[in-house]
């Protein structure tokens, strides 16, 4: 039997635009964070896992060595689109489990900044003559001709086919998921945008791909997270106070997409994420109802109502009346996405699936300040990346 | 007349215009593009069989900021042609949410894409409202 693994050290920059930070900056400012909280060097870690995908081929934690300490270590640089971050914790994760190593870094970072609308893969430059490319045969670019490969417009699918197979699910609905996040981020001065929104702002805004608008999606940003992760035996050899402020990773579970009809067509990500959080209730020994607070991946509005039912936070295909009970507020009975989620506190790639850990940690050490949910004991933090790839991470509070 | 060309492989234009799909001869699933190996089973063997053109809306969005060069807005979707799943844009009805729903029926049309420097003209598909 594996031993258990703790959070011992974790941080977040701030979400927003960094014009004086650098890719490696923001990941330094992250890792030392991550380093400081825990209480520890780089000198005591023994792996470390790098995430990043706009310079995923530059050997980004190598980068991040030069600037906060060359130890020797093994490095493992992951991409696994918006899972990236999700992903290097994991592998810090299994390095400890796997008893390689007593002490491991995981560190997510993206500048996106300015960055314009997350497209889909295969674009390709139209020549002087038709001639056929690639798999399909394609004389032309396919997306916007063959539907659409835009994020926006994909997510916008997927909670509109939930909308139609169990009812209640229109414009309105989707834009009051936006704006209880919205209403979140106001507590929470590491969001990108902590601004309010009325109803009537959300929907009257900018339409990028019905139903989704601007204040719906995601927002590009710059920003970075970190987290050291130590086994349990190692834990024990440390302070009362760093013990007292461990965070237990009860379950940390990584999917891909199993094979579904459609799947190729409109990407699935119901069943991975059902699958990841099976597991993850499985491994933890917990069960929806214990959770204190969720954060999800609300990449868009349309997104984070499908969630509640693939987390089963609610009832097969209740996930309507779940939120309209109040349920995913932050004085409801399964908190959701206090931090603002992604459509406010903004999504920096492969820095999302650690500032996700990180929001969760924070509530269950009692150190959330202004939007602390009281007595969280249990948290649940959930990324999925296109491809696709579902991490899902339960933590536990430290026994008093 | 001048010669055409499908937008994609799996589009044939020869007689009524249809979809095509390389079929699993195990189990049956369906693929636009050639395939290595089946993804449900792991079989290698396939079968090009005709996708209905006939279907049903499943799931739409009406995209407002696509690539250079597609018109905007359009809508996106995906039809279930008799339990093939197509993407494709649904052509020749207003881009707004009172004349697009889930659920409606719609039927294979082409779609012109403009000629190349040789003058071939490349033909795409789209599905419209079917009566
Ligand atoms: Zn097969």
């Amino acid at each position: 039997m594996a031993e258990n693994v703790w959070i011992l050290g974790i941080h977040m920059t701030k979400f927003g635009k960094h014009p004086d930070l650098d890719t490696v900056d923001l990941g330094a400012q992250a890792a030392r964070g991550a380093l400081g909280d825990a209480g520890l060097h780089m000198r005591d870690v023994g792996v470390l896992a790098a995430g990043n995908l706009m310079r995923a081929a530059a050997s980004f934690g190598q980068q991040l060595q030069k600037q906060i300490g060359q130890t020797g270590i093994p490095v493992f640089n992951v991409a696994n689109a918006c899972a990236t971050g999700a992903t290097a914790l994991r592998v810090a994760i299994m390095a400890i489990r796997a008893g390689e190593a007593d002490v491991g870094l995981a560190v997510g970072v993206e500048k996106l900044s300015g960055a314009g609308l997350l497209a889909g893969g295969t674009t390709k430059e139209q020549g002087d003559t038709w001639s056929p490319q690639g798999r399909f045969g394609a004389v032309a670019p396919l997306d916007g001709r063959i539907g659409t490969e835009t994020m926006p417009g994909v997510f916008a699918q997927i909670g509109m086919e939930y909308g139609h197979k169990y009812g209640g699910a229109d414009f309105e609905l989707f834009a009051r998921i936006s704006e209880k996040n919205h209403a979140h981020s106001t507590l929470n001065p590491l969001a990108s945008y902590q601004k309010r929104f009325t109803l009537e702002q959300i929907m009257n805004d900018v339409m990028v791909a019905y139903p989704n608008t601007r204040p719906m999606c995601s927002a590009n940003c710059d920003g970075g997270a970190a987290a050291v992760v130590v086994s349990e035996s190692k834990l024990r050899t440390l302070s009362l106070e760093q013990q007292r402020r461990a965070v237990k990773i009860s379950a940390s579970v990584l999917t891909s997409d199993p094979w579904q009809e459609a799947c190729q067509v409109l990407p699935d990500v119901n069943t991975l994420t059902r699958a990841a959080a099976n597991q993850a209730y499985e491994q933890a020994g917990v069960g929806p109802d214990d959770l204190d607070l969720v954060e999800l991946h609300d990449c868009f509005a349309t997104a984070e109502l499908v969630h509640y039912d693939n987390l089963r936070l609610c009832p097969p295909g209740g996930a309507v009346d779940f939120f309209n009970s109040g349920a995913t507020w932050r004085d409801g009975t399964t908190p959701v996405n206090v931090s603002g989620g992604l459509e406010s506190k903004g999504h920096p790639v492969s820095a999302t699936g650690i500032a996700n850990i990180w929001e969760i940690a924070t509530h269950l050490r009692g150190e959330a300040g202004d939007r602390q949910i009281e007595g969280a004991r249990v948290g649940l933090a959930h990324v999925i990346g296109l491809g696709s790839a579902c991490g899902v991470h339960i933590l536990e509070k430290a026994a008093a | 007349m001048s010669e055409r060309v499908p937008l994609v492989d799996y589009l044939v234009l020869t007689g009524t215009p249809h979809l095509t799909a390389h079929e699993c001869t195990a189990c049956g699933a369906r693929y636009f593009d050639r395939r290595n190996a089946c993804a449900a089973c792991e079989a290698d063997v396939f079968r090009v069989v005709d996708v209905p053109t006939e279907g049903e809306l499943r799931a739409f969005t009406i995209v407002s900021y696509a690539a250079p060069g597609i018109p905007v807005p359009f809508v996106a979707g995906v039809v279930d042609c008799g339990g093939t799943s197509v993407r494709a844009n649904v052509v020749n009805v207003p881009a707004d949410p009172e004349h697009v729903r889930v659920g409606m029926k719609l039927r294979l049309t082409t779609v012109p894409l403009g000629a190349d420097a040789a003058g071939t003209e490349a033909v795409g598909f789209g599905f419209e409202p079917a009566g």
